[in-house]
């Protein structure tokens, strides 16, 4: 993980005392809500239904145990005891006062963790892929080049009053983890022929009422100038963003307005006139922020160790193992990915307690170090395949170690309408519902890999264009109803997903997703073939009559 | 409102003349930039103070040509939310090489001070008074910056390889 100077920390301290002085302003009524809810927002404070929500930022999805206990202690000292992980590598606190926002601030600050751009018309949280720096299949570390982000886009003074958000994401795997295609700007870290290390960018890209997949906007940007074209791009959306009209304001509607070609020359030339400036990275620079990630000292180990031979007798160890554990760059380790999608629990909470046990299981078993992805699990990235039975015990008893992912019951899911002031129908009882119709593990197994993401309105938090069955809640004559869509996908291949039929009641959403997944078993040409793949080659119609036949 | 220019209060020697008004005899004058457009010529040969009020929406690359006979260039926020005019400001400094007043108007507010300072401004038509005052703690809350801009801060980058340079030695 990244270890903070004391550049980071000032900064960071600086920014905690900046926030209590606005708070403080705005208690003692100097400032309107009007001017203090955009200063609020760029610190990760929204107004929710119930009370103040506190989004904070896990930049690229790396924690620290340390940094995992302080988020367990937020959520005891100043919430109700939990914690909510999102799609974007955050984790929001429900319920906080706002009188309590400067302290929380203050300790997350002491582990280096911080809330800016969490929220508003800013650049957001730069995430990655959750395997950065382990994946077997990455060109190197991502989290270098995100850290290098995350801070240049920190406190930005030119781009913190953008048309809309601007969201950064970075892949360096053959695989992607990080849904590049769906951001406004996607990196992809390549080398090319020379063996330079450099991007594919991509833009305009997102979901929302209006969704889009990213396009490329240049095949290769040497990575000493990925700061002075993303700068360019930023400088053009700026200016020539829409900001007549919120819904047409992201660098999304822009770029299709403009379409992709003009967009480019739009912003070479911008990139001309800044190109070899001082945001030309040099060598030292991106070698002083790699030399602050701090990697593990591995042992030589076997790949197949004694214990874990002998634990393959237990067929709950084995169901988590085969589901649960992925292959790591280092030989006797492995990822390991922890469920945070408990049958009839509401996707990516954990508790304060879960927390302090994982950051503890960290610390004995990964090198003290957790990760997050945008799939609302955590990750812990460096497990000694010997330790895998001893772990897997551990995190059975705290309700970590069910094994569902990438199945049908590790669902995404937004707030929806039990937390969020936005949002049109319930998205976390849909979620509840269907991790109980599907808690068989046999049968999720025989169903195979199957996204199901859920969003609550049309802002599509709960990113359903993308999922392989996508479920929208939407409000029609005082009723929540549902819109169906399948097919989509939000990995290299991203794709939108297409609607099966007419909207269902809130009642019938489980009922058809089991028809739709039964239809599919009934449909595929082999076991192999997943639910995605069926649906492209067989297009939305076969499963449309077979759902909508008796309804 | 006040304003604030490097730094300090204090009153504004630039008139604002309307579209098609009548000049005053002498004295800065601050106009807006259709009128500017039409009648550069003649208004830079005035050998006056000549200010522009710049539109948020409108190139400042057409201001270029102009640029060494303005004294003043006023830049507009018609909210803070809108910062279109902070990308205007960073291109006249670090692009165009604009050396005169580059001034901030409409809801100038405290808590974009350092922001617009790192920009390029120096001088602020402050909406309201209390800000005003509270100009030089607001625009001292910060030491460290990430971001390389015309303002003369080493960035965290510069500063690191700087300090391990020292170190070298």
């Amino acid at each position: 993980m990244y270890a903070y100077d004391e550049i980071d920390r000032t900064l960071v301290n600086e920014r905690v005392a900046e926030f209590r002085d606005q708070v403080q302003r705005r208690l003692s009524g100097e400032l309107t809500e009007d001017e203090f809810k955009v200063l609020r927002l760029m610190n990760g404070v929204y107004l929710q239904l119930h009370a103040y929500m506190f989004r904070v930022a896990i930049p690229y999805g790396t924690l620290s145990s340390a940094q995992l206990r302080k988020l367990a202690h937020v959520a005891r000292k100043y919430d109700r005891g939990y914690g909510h992980f999102t799609t974007r590598q955050n984790i929001q606190f429900n319920w906080i006062a706002l009188k309590d926002l400067p302290d929380a601030l203050a300790d997350l600050a002491e582990v280096g963790i911080h809330a800016m751009q969490t929220s508003g018309n800013c650049t957001r949280n730069v995430t990655a892929d959750q395997w950065g720096g382990v994946a077997p299949d990455e060109v190197e570390d991502p989290r270098v080049w995100a850290e290098i982000l995350r801070q240049h886009t920190a406190l930005h003074p030119e781009f913190s009053f953008l048309p809309r958000k601007f969201k950064f994401a970075i892949t360096a795997a053959d695989h992607d983890r990080a849904a590049i295609k769906v951001h406004d700007i996607g990196l992809r870290l390549i080398k090319n022929d020379a063996g330079e290390t450099g991007f594919e960018v991509l833009v305009g890209g997102g979901l929302g009422r209006s969704p889009f997949i990213a396009k490329t906007i240049k095949p290769f940007v040497p990575g000493r100038d990925i700061l002075s074209y993303v700068e360019a791009i930023l400088r053009v959306y700026n200016q020539y963003g829409r900001r007549d009209n919120i819904y047409k304001a992201r660098i999304k509607i822009l770029v299709h307005e403009l379409g992709i070609e003009k967009f480019a020359a739009e912003v070479e030339q911008a990139w001309r006139e800044i190109a070899d400036g001082p945001l030309t990275l040099d060598d030292e620079m991106i070698e002083d922020i790699r030399s602050r990630f701090v990697y593990p000292a591995y042992e030589k180990l076997s790949a197949e160790p004694a214990e874990l031979r002998a634990a393959a007798a237990d067929p709950r160890f084995e169901a988590w193992r085969k589901n649960s554990v992925a292959p790591h760059r280092q030989p006797g380790y492995a990822i390991v990915t922890l469920s945070l999608k408990p049958v009839g629990g509401p996707p990516g909470d954990a508790t304060a307690e879960q927390m302090d046990a994982i950051a503890d299981l960290a610390d004995k078993y990964s090198f003290g170090e957790i990760r997050v992805g945008h799939e609302q699990n955590l990750a812990l990235p460096h497990v000694a395949k010997r330790d895998l039975p001893a772990l897997w015990a551990a995190l059975d008893a705290i309700g970590v170690a069910t094994p569902n992912v990438n199945l049908v019951s590790d669902i995404i899911a937004c707030p929806g309408l039990d937390y969020c002031s936005l949002a049109n129908a319930r998205s976390i009882p849909i979620a509840q519902e269907l991790t109980r119709r599907f808690a068989n593990h046999e049968t999720a197994n025989l169903i195979g890999r199957l996204h199901v993401n859920i969003s609550g309105c049309i802002n599509a938090c709960g990113h359903h264009h993308v999922g392989h069955i996508g479920i929208l809640g939407v409000e029609k004559n005082d009723q929540e109803v549902y819109q169906i869509t399948i097919g989509g996908r939000a990995d290299e291949h991203a794709k939108l997903g297409e609607l099966i039929g007419p909207a269902v009641p809130y009642a019938e959403v489980a009922d058809v997703i089991e028809d739709i997944v039964e239809a599919y078993l009934a449909l595929r040409e082999k076991p192999e073939e997943l639910f995605v793949d069926t649906v492209k080659r067989l297009g939305v119609e076969p499963f449309k009559e077979r759902v909508y036949a008796t309804r | 409102m006040p304003l604030v220019r490097n730094g300090q209060i204090v009153a504004d020697d630039f008139v604002s003349v309307d579209g098609d008004a009548e000049l005053p005899a002498d004295g800065a004058v601050l106009v807006p930039a259709a009128r500017f457009l039409a009648e550069a010529d003649a208004l830079t040969k005035l050998n006056r103070p000549l200010g522009v009020v710049w539109p948020n929406n409108r190139d400042v690359a057409e201001l270029e040509p102009w640029l060494d006979r303005l004294a003043l260039v006023a830049l507009v926020f018609p909210t803070f939310r809108d910062g279109r005019a902070h990308s205007q400001a960073r291109r006249l400094r670090e692009i165009y090489g604009y050396r005169g007043e580059l001034r901030a108007t409409g809801q100038v507010l405290r808590d974009q001070f350092t922001f617009l300072l790192r920009n390029g401004f120096d001088a602020f038509d402050v909406k309201k008074e209390a800000d005003a005052h509270a100009f030089d703690e607001a625009t001292h809350r910060y030491t460290e910056f990430y971001q390389p801009t015309g303002d003369g801060h080493l960035s965290a980058l510069q500063l690191r390889k700087q300090r391990h340079k020292v170190t070298a030695t």
